[in-house]
């Protein structure tokens, strides 16, 4: 029995592009648009630079869908997240539908259709944290940063998520900043001299 | 090779990393050179050295004396009294959790008695960034011994004798998965390594990668030769961008070296390795949903089969193997089959590392062999539950796998035994819980993982899982029905034999096994709204505490 619906073909580009772009001016109203990423301040389309850096990043998979995965975060780590434009170029680029970038996009944990705030913090969701008391540290980070699981602060300093495992587990509990500071053992208390290192 | 009269192995694993291992290394660097010792003593950045608690870790040999917690500050009297008079620095060393005695050698850490290290042979020994340190300590001798007088039906026996079984969860037999890849018809062949470690609360395929990356990359030439191919993926995931690094680095090592490519050797065999990074999906560890996240699409699972030894990696035969299966191939090679399937139980060989974790005093990775009575690890090597409390259970498995209860403690730890008990050895976790910890709100927790983690594209494990979330998180509040417990276990039954993947077929398994052993307790929050461990925020008396 062979799986039937291996690549979906029905080109509805337009009326998804426009789905992504509803998608994107619900957070406007939120007022977080500000992108934030990894200190890339202006992501509109018609940044020029951005454009090109993005155009080279494709050439790397020029017409070779299997790479879309890796393009996909080169490109989210230029510009924090990944707006309708960028899905779009990706998609000719590499020549796949933009419907089946879409799904990659919203597949992956890793990928984000929204800008986030300029630190990503991260507290771990594994088991080993859990057993730990990660449960308290999201509370006190919630209850530090003001804002819930998901969202971002309204300077767009920050944003707060939950992650899978980041495999610190014997300095459970653990949570890690901009995907690159792990701090472990964790007590409450630490929580926000932590935060302030990062403005 | 210059000879020093010291070795100072730093821990760079990510934990010594996090704990800040780097600096502690500059300020012993820059001690020696005050003391004008760059000639005598040679400074080592390992991979994890597997007692990531007490990081960050350093060893001096010959001795091999190990300080641990280490300080930046600490390493001017570490040069000052150790490097240059050879005195100990006592208040450094590793203190036994029960007598606070001193334990100054590393040999003698009571968690490392009973460890036999195979797979972890290297890693915390070597430095994974020098392909040399990798070949001083027997390093591409297994792939060299196979290039140049095993046949491919040869290697296949050897790993079939050993009884190696995948370490990736499922336990299949290596050797036999070896064989019907090398059987199956194709130009094209390829070889992938499932680096995804998907299971939150295991870190030691992690390890491996970050520590002796090389040790995967041998393995993977060694199955290339043995199947017919000359193409390996590596698939490590998103979140681990150390182990990416080191890979990356070792992998053009072994090139330069010529262990790697073209005409390997010299002896016409030749293999490419690509590395490809995930992007977070825990069903990508599945291995067909692996492919499919390789080929660059939606990493949702296919019916199986065709299995992908048959049909993987774009339509062609491909081996998937666990980083830990692999790591332990070299070492079978070079010492036999016997040797390795002199180790473990009957029907479970070798040694497997486990991650031991939760409410225990010494958490880190260790290396048994199977079968080693669960008691063992957790109070001889673990050292027992954190602040003596008494044990509830061990999680195995992690959140799709089962308890095992306080008087099952006996067990012997090895696939069969395991099975028993209802759960799994899986990839390896060991959670310790104890009596503060509530079961119900545990599996509901492990519940809302695999709710999140279902890739959607079967109905049992979509929409299954998400009404036995519904009827926990309804327990939990107080709002549990008698009849509860009934549709729970009729709802687990249908999930488990409909589902399309592993991933929905085993996320009933916590809930059974609460079920089995915790019934009171469940029972306890539905009829008597209490929660025995005072966690249930809804079922407690006091409404302050954890509201
Ligand atoms: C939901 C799910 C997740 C899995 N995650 C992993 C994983 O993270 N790492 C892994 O090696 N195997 C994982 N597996 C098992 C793989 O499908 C496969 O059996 C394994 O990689 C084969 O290698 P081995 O024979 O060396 O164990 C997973 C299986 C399922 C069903
Ligand atoms: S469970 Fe938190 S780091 Fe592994």
């Amino acid at each position: 029995m062979e799986a039937t619906v291996e690549k979906c073909r029905c080109d509805q580009n337009t009326e998804l592009e426009k789905v992504i772009a509803q998608h994107e001016g619900e957070k406007d109203d939120l007022g977080q648009i500000k992108p934030g990423g990894n200190g890339v301040v202006d992501a509109s389309s018609d940044n020029e630079l951005i454009k090109q850096q993005l155009e080279s990043i494709i050439d790397e998979y020029r017409g070779k869908p299997s790479g879309l995965i890796q393009v996909l975060t080169k490109a989210q780590n230029l510009i924090g997240y990944l707006p309708a434009w960028v899905q779009t170029r990706v998609a000719k680029g590499l020549g796949v539908s933009l419907p089946e970038v879409y799904g990659v996009v919203t597949f992956y944990s890793y990928f984000s259709l929204i800008p986030k705030g300029r630190h990503k913090v991260a507290i771990c969701s594994g088991t080993a944290c859990y057993v730990k008391g990660s449960k308290t540290i999201l509370k006190t980070l919630r209850h530090v940063l003001g804002i819930k699981t998901g969202q971002t602060t309204p300077d767009s300093r920050f944003n707060l998520e939950v992650v899978r495992c980041i495999g610190a587990c014997g300095l459970a509990p653990a949570m890690i900043v901009d995907g690159k500071d792990v701090y472990g053992r964790l007590e409450p208390e630490q929580i926000p001299g932590i935060l302030e290192q990062y403005a | 090779m210059r000879c020093y009269r010291a070795h100072v192995l730093v821990c760079a694993g990510s934990a010594c990393v996090t704990l800040g291992c780097h600096p502690v290394k500059e300020a012993i660097l820059e001690g020696i050179k005050r003391h004008r010792l760059e000639e005598e003593i040679k400074v080592v950045e390992t991979g994890c050295m597997g007692f990531c608690e007490q990081g960050p870790l350093i060893v001096v040999y010959p001795e091999g004396v190990m300080y641990c917690r280490v300080q930046a500050e600490d390493a001017a009297v570490i040069v000052s009294e150790h490097l240059l008079k050879g005195r100990v620095v006592e208040r450094l060393l590793y203190r036994d959790t029960d007598t606070n005695k001193p334990i100054p050698f590393m040999k003698d850490q009571p968690s490392l008695s009973k460890q036999i290290k195979v797979a972890m042979r290297n890693a915390g020994f070597i430095n994974p960034e020098d392909i040399e340190e990798y070949i001083a300590n027997e390093g591409y001798f297994a792939l060299a011994k196979v290039l140049s007088g095993m046949s491919p039906e040869a290697v296949i026996n050897e790993i079939k004798d050993s009884g190696l079984r995948g370490r990736g969860g499922a336990g299949f037999l290596t050797g036999s998965k070896w064989e019907f890849t090398n059987k199956a018809q194709g130009a094209q062949k390829y070889v992938v390594c499932n680096g995804d470690e998907g299971v939150p609360g295991v870190f030691m395929d992690r390890s491996i990668l970050e520590g002796d990356p090389h040790s995967v990359i041998e393995a993977m030439a060694i199955a290339g030769y043995a199947i017919g191919a000359d193409q390996g993926y590596v698939y490590v995931r998103a979140e681990y961008p150390l182990a990416v690094e080191k890979l990356r680095h070792a992998i053009n090592q072994a090139r330069e070296y010529g262990f790697l490519g073209y005409n390997i050797l010299g002896t016409g065999f030749s293999f490419e390795l690509n590395i490809r990074v995930g992007a977070g999906a825990f069903v990508c560890g599945e291995e067909t949903a692996l492919l499919a996240s390789i080929e660059g699409r939606r990493g949702t699972p296919k019916p199986r089969p065709p299995f992908p030894a048959n049909k993987g990696l774009w339509g062609a035969p491909t081996l998937i193997n666990n980083v830990e299966t692999l790591a332990s191939i070299p070492p079978i090679i070079l010492k036999g089959s016997d040797w390795y399937a002199s180790m473990g139980t009957e029907k479970s060989k070798g040694t497997k590392v486990f991650a031991l974790t939760g409410r225990i005093k010494r958490p880190g990775l260790i290396e048994v062999p199977m079968g080693m009575p669960l008691r063992e690890i957790i109070y001889d090597i673990g050292g027992g539950v954190l602040n003596n409390k008494k044990l509830k259970a061990v999680l195995a498995g992690g959140p799709v796998g089962g308890f095992i209860p306080a008087d099952y403690l006996d067990v012997s730890m090895d696939y069969e035994s395991v099975a028993e008990l209802g759960t799994l050895i899986g990839s390896g976790s060991l959670s310790v819980i104890d009596e503060d910890t509530c079961v119900v709100d545990l599996v509901k927790f492990f519940m809302e993982f695999s709710c999140e983690e279902s890739c959607g594209k079967c109905t049992p494990c979509r929409e299954g899982l998400k009404r036995m979330l519904e009827i926990l998180t309804r327990v939990t509040e107080g709002k549990g029905q008698e009849r509860d417990i009934e549709d729970l276990e009729r709802l687990s039954d249908f999930i488990k034999n409909t589902a399309l993947c592993g991933l929905g077929q085993a996320a009933p398994s916590p809930v059974l096994s609460m079920l089995r052993y915790f019934r009171p307790e469940f029972e306890a929050h539905i009829r008597d709204k209490h929660c025995p461990a005072s966690v249930c925020a809804a079922l407690l008396d006091s409404p302050c505490q954890s509201a």
